[in-house]
């Protein structure tokens, strides 16, 4: 089975996320941790993460419209959800996150509908190239191609120790207590 | 019980993880541990697996975060240590876990941002009553809010987002904690103190990962040798703080009682206490952290409504209860074997009874919960009942406690209603670091001193973890009758206190607000079940509606008191916790991690009564109880 092809569009759509700024640093230090242990780690945070910053963002909406010009308390949500955000490196999240607060800091609310909006725009960005990524990913898992790439290399490792050993033999030749050539 | 040991070595395989694994993220400790693992990480791990035998394995560490995802993150962190991890994700919830296991756990991991209590109380309060160390974590990293939470005793904060090399050092604060301690104890004259804690210490030095040369641990633990020469030769020179163990501190919430709450002052107390080595200025500094303890609690009791019942565990003490306290405290006469019509008068009754019965005897047990064999109460039996004192004080609880009926009150119900004094609330507050005989975990506890305590037969108290909120009551089913004297008289204190409570008299299994879980089989369950909280819930959560469904359908008996009874506490706390906390993770509602909660205390209640299996059968809980929310 040829895993190069999905690796690779894995690896583009990836790279394609960092890129574009949807995640940062702190996602590859999530992916870090997936292990045997926890094959679907990082898919696993991410669900846990979309799941919970959806609610967090419908509270923030409810106590929108429920305490008007509450900037303290819409503030105090947005907190919330830039921490979410930050679990899993979800950048530009994060960014209409602490631009929200600069306009409840400036007691402008046009500005924090704004950014709700451009909030929320993000937030099902990020899900859907999420939700691909992982499509591809776990059709070619990195592991079983990083076997792969490791049962070659030891086969091609064990064939040069071979070739070499037979080359020993031929030198040592059918005398048989030839001396050892010098290494 | 196995006392865990500080650092266990492990050196290949993972640290127990009876306490701490999810079940859905349960995974055979050791057998991926030493696997490649893919990807680029490969090599950072193998590293870290290379230098694993520097670890301190198997700290054991209590993680409180609102947010799920963080909380699956920093789990997984900190398993990657090798660490043992428990997940939380509600604060009261961890007080609760921190309380009835307070031996548990080496170090808190707190946000400081959490819907239902602020991050900074909560440190304050696993500083005063458990002497943890404790780390905040925060998004936010300015200096205002670093510098609040160092003032709040908090021993180091961290930035989210955290990495895992900051997570690595947590050990240290461990440590160091551990170094002052045991500088403090040689100071202190108090032999058994300095007993236990040079047990502890030299237990601790011997698993002692850091045989790192620690010059200091070297050092220490040979001035510890020589303190205990020294100490009977008098007070050292040295002015160390002294640790306020369990004895100690009950010593001196027996004087303040003596006093009067009004009246005290260090000097009174101190001479009161008696205690040598022991100088004005510890006094007073205890006292005002107790003052402060109190105040605050008494402030969230004034919206307690509910009777609370509270457990006294006086040991030693000659002297008699302050009947200011108003804290019916009594204990139950020792011959009578009906504990509960007893237990109802005083229910009723309140403080004029209770008065009459503290004068008898000063001791006051833990209120057993009915139980099916309320007259076969063993007689050697220790009074390692669960306490379930609440320091909020709204708590009724009954423990279900066959306590020697000759010579110890088989139960004791100290029902008090709101306005108490701050007499009260200290000492339940101060049962907290009480803790389980059962655990002989002395490395992880210095405060706690179990020895002497498990000696004393008359002392049950000490010997057993109070639940903190929920003060379980456990029924059996087959000694309705008896219970039912109590019941009644219960409920109707409950009742008066909370129209919000229904009891059901005769079912076995009383619903407060459908919150109640009841036990599986009674054959071998100590108790079974958690009753909800409901007051606390309309307190706290604010919501009454699907309260009881989610603890009820679960498998929740099983949990709860699924761990089997003949095995230590310390197993039976983790591996209802990890039901619960999984459970907590997984589907984040602040009901369901509230009534998880109650399970856990549950099971910690159920764990102290080990020794008591015989006599209880499983039972459903009847108490509604407690708001004793301890953070209102």
């Amino acid at each position: 089975m040829d895993y190069s092809n999905l690796r690779r569009q894995a690896a583009s759509l990836k790279k394609g996320l960092f890129d574009q700024g949807h995640l940062d640093e702190q996602f590859r230090q999530v992916e870090d941790l997936q292990d045997e242990a926890s094959p679907n780690f990082v898919e696993e945070v991410v669900v846990v993460f979309f799941k919970d910053s959806g609610r967090l963002i419908s509270n923030l909406e409810q106590a929108l419209e429920k305490y008007p010009r509450d900037f303290n308390r819409w503030d105090a949500y947005m907190q919330q959800l830039k921490g979410s955000c930050s679990s899993i490196g979800a950048s530009r999240m994060k960014n209409e996150c602490m631009s929200f607060r600069d306009n409840c800091g400036q007691r402008s609310v046009e500005g924090c509908m704004g950014s709700l909006q451009k909030l929320k725009r993000e937030h099902a960005i990020l899900r859907q190239k999420l939700e691909s990524y992982f499509q591809v990913t776990l059709e070619a898992p990195p592991c079983q191609s990083w076997c792969h790439d490791r049962w070659i290399i030891s086969i091609n490792l064990l064939t040069d120790v071979c070739m070499f050993t037979m080359q020993l033999l031929r030198q040592v030749g059918p005398a048989g207590a030839a001396t050892r050539p010098a290494m | 019980p196995n006392p865990r040991p500080f650092y266990p070595r492990l050196p290949t395989t993972l640290p127990p993880t009876a306490c701490s694994l999810p079940p859905h993220s349960q995974t055979p400790p050791a057998a991926h541990r030493g696997r490649r693992e893919g990807g680029l990480s490969a090599a950072r791990r193998g590293a870290a697996m290379a230098d694993a035998s520097a670890f301190p394995y198997g700290l054991r560490v209590l993680v409180v975060d609102d947010d799920p995802t963080w909380l699956k993150i920093l789990e997984k962190m900190l398993r990657k240590c090798s660490y043992e991890v428990t997940t939380c994700g509600l604060a009261r919830v961890a007080l609760e876990i921190l309380r009835e296991r307070k031996n548990r756990f080496d170090i808190v991991i707190s946000d400081v941002n959490m819907p239902d209590m602020d991050g900074f109380k909560l440190l304050e309060h696993i500083g005063l009553e458990m002497d943890l160390p404790v780390i905040m974590m925060s998004i936010d990293g300015e200096t205002s809010r670093v510098m609040k939470g160092v003032q709040h005793g908090a021993c180091d904060y961290l930035l989210k987002p955290v990495r895992m090399k900051e997570l690595r050092n947590i050990w240290q604060h461990v440590y160091r904690k551990k170094m002052h301690e045991v500088k403090e104890i040689e100071g202190h004259d108090s032999c058994d103190d300095l007993q236990i804690l040079r047990y502890g210490f030299e237990g601790f030095d011997e698993k002692g990962l850091f045989m790192t040369v620690d010059s200091d641990a070297t050092r220490k633990r040979k001035d510890v040798d020589h303190g205990d020469q020294d100490s009977s030769d008098g007070a050292t020179a040295k002015k160390a703080r002294v640790v306020w163990s369990v004895d100690l501190h009950q010593k001196f919430v027996n004087a303040v009682n003596q006093i009067g709450f009004d009246k005290v002052g260090p000097k009174k107390i101190l001479d009161l206490m008696n205690v040598p080595g022991l100088t004005r200025e510890n006094v007073a500094s205890h006292l005002q952290k107790y003052r402060l303890y109190l105040g605050r609690l008494q402030k969230q009791n004034e919206e307690r409504i509910l009777g609370s019942a509270r457990q006294d565990f006086s040991t030693k003490g000659p002297s008699s209860e302050n009947l200011n306290l108003r804290s019916s405290f009594q204990e139950q006469p020792s011959n009578t074997s009906s504990g509960y019509p007893h237990a109802s008068q005083k229910i009723q009754g309140q403080s004029s009874v209770s008065d009459s019965q503290l004068e008898e005897t000063k001791r006051t047990v833990p209120l057993p919960a009915p139980d099916r064999s309320m007259n076969s109460v063993s007689s050697a039996a220790e009074p390692q009942n669960v306490a379930g004192v609440s320091p909020i004080g709204g708590v009724l609880s009954f423990k279900g406690l066959p306590v020697n009926q000759d010579r110890k009150p088989s139960e004791t119900m100290i029902l008090e209603c709101q306005a108490w004094t701050g007499g009260v609330p200290a000492k339940q507050f101060m049962q907290y670091p009480k803790h389980n005989h059962a655990r002989c975990d002395l490395l992880g506890d210095y405060a706690c001193l179990p020895k002497p305590d498990l000696e004393h037969p008359t002392a049950p108290g000490h010997l057993f973890t109070p639940p903190p909120l929920i003060s379980m009551s456990c029924s059996t089913e087959m000694d309705a009758r008896n219970f039912s004297d109590v019941k009644p008289a219960l409920l109707d204190c409950i009742k008066s206190f909370s129209p919000a409570l229904t009891c059901t008299a005769d079912s076995v299994s009383v619903q407060i607000s459908d919150s109640v879980v009841t036990s599986t089989d009674a054959a071998d369950r100590k108790f079974s079940s958690v009753e909800g909280l409901p007051s606390t819930k309309d307190c706290y959560f604010g919501q009454t509606s699907n309260q009881g469904s989610w603890l009820r359908s679960q498998e929740e008996p099983s949990i709860i008191c699924g761990a089997d009874f003949a095995s230590l506490p310390e197993d039976l706390p983790g591996y209802p916790l990890q039901g619960g906390v999984s459970f907590e993770n997984v589907g984040l509602s602040s009901i369901d991690l509230f009534h998880y909660n109650d399970a856990m205390i549950l099971s910690g209640l159920q764990s102290n009564w080990y020794d008591d299996q015989d006599h209880f059968s499983s039972e459903t809980t009847d108490y509604p109880l407690m708001d004793g929310c301890l953070f209102a």
